[in-house]
């Protein structure tokens, strides 16, 4: 009886809701996600319907099949997923060593030391295009996968998180390895990394999300196709002046996010949360 | 002597794990930013010669320069027109997605998807809205009966067009943040303003909005950053046109290093995004940190 009660008083506020702040709510949602729903429509149908909109409008797959003729998208996913590879795995091992230090080693100005690396988390290479070209030509890395990913390894954001992280895992557990007889490599392997697991997760999936997506500097940094990764060729590919059709554009657009959409569909809880630990800068 | 050589060792190891990240921040940070602003006191040298030595002429040109003052004239324009939009509805989204409602996540899902598509499929999509025939917007108004608008091809729409797009990428990212600070606040205050009898306006006001102030400032600081990062959307909407009007600083940077080749001038104008940052670095560094600390 008083859980029936209890129950209607609880629909009756969540009815009371609604209204006007539900409509609001759900109508943002829904202007928000129709680019994304549109891309797909357009996608999926003949070029015709891009502006018709028949329920019965027949689908098909031939767009993604002219994009992935017209272009060599195999190949983008190749270099990005290398790229991406790359760059997280290279930034998980300075990063680790350089937030190591940070945050267990008595090393002289320390902090002015890591005042100086704060400062790239506002000069990104993206800015300094200009000179970093100079310098990724001068060390032979234009057109190279790993001249696209180099400047992003010692990553300023990975340092901070990691340092962060080390300096909360007690000293005690160091300790306990050292008796053991651990080295500090030992200590650093069996002791921070595994407990800074999360850490390394949230920073891996804002980072792999961040190479997926970039584009200026790999647009700069090469110049061909067995280097481009899925951006650049996606861009490449549907600048307005090479007059591919729009459908096919589309579904150049979904191949290029269809993995990291996927992914994040499947892991948002993970996805936000790193995201959201990504908001130190 | 003993601890004093154990010390000595700890240090060595120490700079040694540093190295690596060292060399790297100084190659590809340290290193182009001085080269940026040495390179700025340079003329580039024509027909294989040696960049010359010019002092400040090329600040002396950038002053002159109708288009560089354009250029930044539209940034300044393109920050006032995404930021305080943006962060205004993403905090309506977050207190939103707070409420009770019914479908909370789907609608969460829905506001934060632009954030992980790139920058360059967004315009992509958003190009099939403003193209001028075809385009969706342009179809629409003509069902209508109204004629359509140049959204990417008319000087005095152009930048409201690439706005609105950077504001639909944006607002999602920021509405996390907003959301996470909202979740952490104490439910005795609402509670509490319920036994008052205090309005949800005057709550907002008075309590809601000012808890949330680290976070609005945190927020902001980030949108400036990207304010003045950003710029791959311009690649595939605009290319910065028409004539100019939708050009900023870093896509100027980009063309005046790669398609006309004035590396120097390309420099200079780099400068002016460093020093941008460098004040946004101040004001986070000196003046946030001091006062708000974050989670």
């Amino acid at each position: 009886m008083s859980q029936t009660t209890l129950n209607a008083s609880a629909r009756r506020t969540a009815l009371r809701l609604p209204g006007l702040e539900t409509t609001a709510a759900w109508l943002l949602a829904i202007i928000w996600i129709f680019p994304l729903l549109y891309a797909l429509w357009a996608a999926f149908h003949p070029p015709e319907f891009m502006v018709r909109f028949e329920l019965l409008a027949p689908l098909t797959l031939d767009n993604f099949a002219n994009a992935w003729e017209q272009a060599p998208f195999a190949r983008y996913y190749l270099n990005t997923f290398l790229l991406v590879t790359g760059v997280v795995l290279a930034q998980f091992v300075v990063c680790t060593l350089a937030g190591f230090a940070f945050a267990r080693f008595p090393i002289p100005g320390k902090d002015i030391l890591f005042m100086l690396v704060l400062i790239q988390l506002f000069v990104f290479p993206e800015v300094l295009i200009v000179e970093n070209y100079q310098i990724a030509s001068s060390l032979g890395l234009v057109n190279t996968i790993t001249g696209i990913g180099l400047p992003y390894v010692a990553s300023a954001f990975g340092i901070f998180l990691l340092r962060q992280t080390f300096k909360t895992i007690p000293r005690e557990l160091e300790d306990a390895a050292r008796i053991e007889g651990c080295g500090w490599m030992a200590i650093l392997m069996k002791v921070y990394v595994p407990l800074a697991r999360p850490t390394y997760l949230a920073y891996g999936l804002v980072s792999i999300s961040h190479h997926w997506n970039n584009f200026l500097w790999p647009l700069v940094v090469t110049n061909s196709v067995e280097s481009r990764p899925l951006t650049v060729g996606l861009g490449v590919f549907s600048a307005p002046e090479t007059g591919v059709n729009w459908a096919t554009v589309s579904a150049a657009t979904l191949l290029s996010i269809a993995p990291l959409l996927i992914a994040f569909l499947l892991f948002q809880r993970q996805f936000v949360q790193s995201f959201l630990r990504s908001g130190i800068r | 002597m003993l601890i004093h050589n154990a010390d000595r060792r700890m240090q060595i190891y120490g700079a040694l794990l540093l190295l690596p990240a060292a060399v790297l921040l100084a190659t590809f940070a340290y290193l182009p930013t001085i080269a940026t602003l040495i390179n700025s006191l340079f003329l580039p040298g024509f027909r294989g010669e040696p960049p010359s030595f010019a002092g400040l002429e090329n600040y002396q040109l950038l002053i002159e320069d109708q288009t560089f003052w354009r250029v930044a004239r539209n940034n300044l324009i393109y920050a006032l027109g995404t930021i305080p939009t943006s962060i205004a509805l993403a905090l309506g989204m977050a207190l939103f997605v707070n409420a009770r409602l019914p479908g909370r996540g789907f609608v969460r899902m829905a506001y934060f998807t632009p954030t992980i598509l790139p920058m360059i499929a967004a315009a992509n999509i958003w190009m099939f809205f403003y193209a001028p025939q075809i385009g969706l917007f342009n179809s629409l108004l003509g069902a209508l009966g109204f004629s359509g608008v140049n959204w990417l091809g008319d000087p005095s729409v152009a930048l409201g067009s690439v706005i609105v797009m950077t504001v639909w990428k944006e607002a999602g990212f920021f509405m996390i943040f907003y959301l996470a600070a909202l979740q952490g606040m104490a439910p005795e205050l609402k509670e509490a303003a319920d036994l008052e009898g205090t309005s949800r306006w005057s709550f907002f006001w008075r309590v809601t909005f000012p808890l949330l102030m680290p976070t609005t400032l945190f927020v902001l600081i980030n949108a400036l950053i990207n304010a003045v990062r950003v710029v791959d959307h311009l690649f595939i909407l605009t290319k910065g046109g028409p004539n100019n009007a939708t050009n900023l600083l870093l896509y100027y940077v980009y063309e005046n290093a790669f398609s006309f080749f004035d590396r120097t001038y390309a420099a200079t104008i780099t400068v002016v995004i460093l020093l941008v940052l460098a004040v946004v670095a101040t004001v986070k560094f000196a003046i946030l940190d001091r006062r708000t600390h974050y989670q």
